[in-house]
């Protein structure tokens, strides 16, 4: 089964502890959550768990279809105030646990001082479970 | 028979690859060298069978992956050992292969791997598939894939060859592969009934060939259960004249000679249900109070809630919408497709609208996107019936 694993910038239930951006830690913060990261990534390539992941700019813009002959409707970017997907990554696990578990972990990434970060990550199976055949 | 025209039988490497697995490993390799030694192997013969077909498939590959072996053993350093010990080994003589397939099928479905890891190490070491192959089934990288794959062969690595295993772990793993049926080049489906069918000759288990008969049956409806677009086509609306007969047929046969040797078992009995379906020729022929008795067989073998679900569904064709209530009351509303099936029989009530309501509430539920878009449109259904009765002034129901 495949799960979705959603890194948010906001949008997410209240941080629990320290929450500083990260662009106020030190390098050497930064580098060990960016290396815990891909740890976590080689390790799951190693137990066949790991589909895909990707880290995204905060910079988004919603757009939409404005009626024939005209330019599409843009709005933002105001990342300030929607809800923004810092990344995300693709599991195939063996069950709905062993996702909570892997998130779990990621969220026990190093942050400032080497402290866990306690991140909220948000875990969403994907739809295309197979159809157990009955009628 | 082999490489006609220039093209490799991949049936037949794929038939040929856990026989000689078996080989290697009754010659003394353990199974992870051998498995391995035997995709090189097939590889090899991809490249050269269409140039030069053997005349004895399996000796070719046999001695392909043997070479392999002796290569890899010379260029270890546990060298003089493992010669030692292949010196030691008997030559294999004329080979009877049966008992080794089906170790090797027991073997690959071990209990202590996991669902996903027993299916991809069956595709590769007695579906012969490759690891490309197999990971584009699943929509994962190659590369997870292929350390899923060697993970299960560390995992199996110091189970013993030597015994025929548990037949049912076999075929649970052999009927996971047959639902995943979808998506790469490989029918998923297709390949599960060829597996299947080698268990049938290997065993004289009923339920084997009750599994056999259950896959052949959904088989030969799956062109008619989905839109070419790939919605759901529930069996009432199914255009029967696609089903597949010689399918029906040969899994009836199946089925019928399983039934004969008073074994019954939850494949057989589910294959039961699925018979009576196909023997249908329109819907409202189907023999819903012998398909009833079925799942009351199925109730007593397994104890399953979904069972049960499913029985009650059977029960408002047989016995009335009612009865099909009373027994859905019964039932846990948390189940799986419980109001899918509850939204279905208050709607053979005449509860229109809160079918309607269910059928909205069981397409958020939904685990699979053609389920979802199904059960939405039913909801979709029901709600533009209601509001052109209301428009005309009369209701239904």
């Amino acid at each position: 089964m495949k799960y979705l694993i959603l890194k948010h910038y906001r949008g997410n239930p209240a941080p629990y502890g320290d929450a500083a951006p990260m662009d106020q830690w030190s390098p050497e913060e930064v580098d060990a959550h960016i290396g815990f990261m891909d740890d976590f990534a080689k390790r799951l390539e190693g137990t066949g768990e790991w589909v895909d992941g990707q880290a995204l700019s905060p910079e988004g813009t919603f757009v939409r279809y404005d009626g024939p002959g005209r330019p599409p409707v843009t709005d933002g970017p105001f990342a300030e105030t929607k809800d923004l997907i810092a990344g995300w990554m693709v599991v195939d696990v063996d069950s709905y646990d062993r996702a909570l578990e892997l998130a779990g972990e990621l969220s026990a990434a190093p942050g400032r001082g080497g402290e866990p970060l306690y991140e909220w990550l948000e875990v969403r199976p994907f739809l295309d479970n197979p159809t157990t055949i009955d009628e | 028979m082999s490489a006609a025209g220039g093209v490799v039988d991949e049936g037949l490497l794929r038939t040929l690859t856990p026989a000689v697995i078996g080989v290697l490993c009754r010659r003394g390799v353990d199974f992870a060298t051998a498995e391995d030694a035997v995709q090189d192997a097939l590889v090899s013969a991809w490249r050269s069978w269409p140039d030069d077909p053997p005349r004895d498939p399996k000796g070719w590959l046999v001695t392909a992956a043997w070479r392999r072996v002796v290569d890899q053993a010379r260029s270890e350093s546990s060298r003089r050992r493992r010669e030692e010990r292949v010196g030691v080994e008997p030559e294999a003589g004329p080979v009877t292969s049966t008992d080794d397939t089906l170790r090797l099928y027991a073997l690959c479905a071990h209990p202590s791997l996991s669902p996903s890891s027993a299916v991809a190490l069956t595709l590769r070491a007695v579906g012969g598939l490759t690891t490309r192959q197999i990971a584009t089934a699943y929509l994962v990288p190659e590369a997870t894939m292929a350390q899923r794959i060697s993970r299960a062969k560390r995992a199996v690595r110091d189970v013993p060859l030597d015994r025929p295993g548990d037949l049912a772990t076999v075929l649970r793993v052999l009927y996971l592969v047959f639902n995943e049926g979808h998506g790469g080049e490989v029918d998923l489906a297709a390949e599960a009934i060829r597996l299947a069918r080698q268990v049938v000759d290997l065993t004289d288990e009923q339920e084997a060939a009750g599994l056999l008969a259950l896959m052949l049956l959904h088989h030969a409806r799956r062109d008619a259960r989905r839109t070419p677009a790939g919605a759901i086509v529930p069996l009432r609306e199914q255009d029967r004249s696609r089903w597949d007969t010689d399918l029906v047929a040969e899994g009836v046969g199946i089925l019928q000679r399983a039934l004969a040797r008073d074994r019954l078992g939850e494949y057989q009995a589910q294959a039961a249900v699925a018979a009576l379906h196909a023997d249908a020729r329109h819907v409202d022929e189907t023999d819903w109070v012998q398909i009833v008795s079925w799942y009351d067989e199925l109730v007593r073998l397994t104890d399953s809630p979904v069972v049960r679900l499913n029985r009650a569904v059977a029960r408002a064709e047989a016995d009335g919408p009612r009865a099909g209530l009373a027994a859905l009351a019964a039932l846990d509303p948390g189940l799986p497709r419980y109001r899918a099936a509850l939204a279905h029989v208050h709607e053979k009530d005449g509860s229109t609208a809160l079918a309607a309501d269910l059928y909205a509430e069981a397409a958020r539920l939904a685990t699979d996107t053609a389920e979802r878009d199904h059960l939405t449109r039913q909801a979709a259904r029901l709600r533009s019936a209601l509001s052109s009765g209301e428009r005309e002034d009369r209701p239904r129901g």
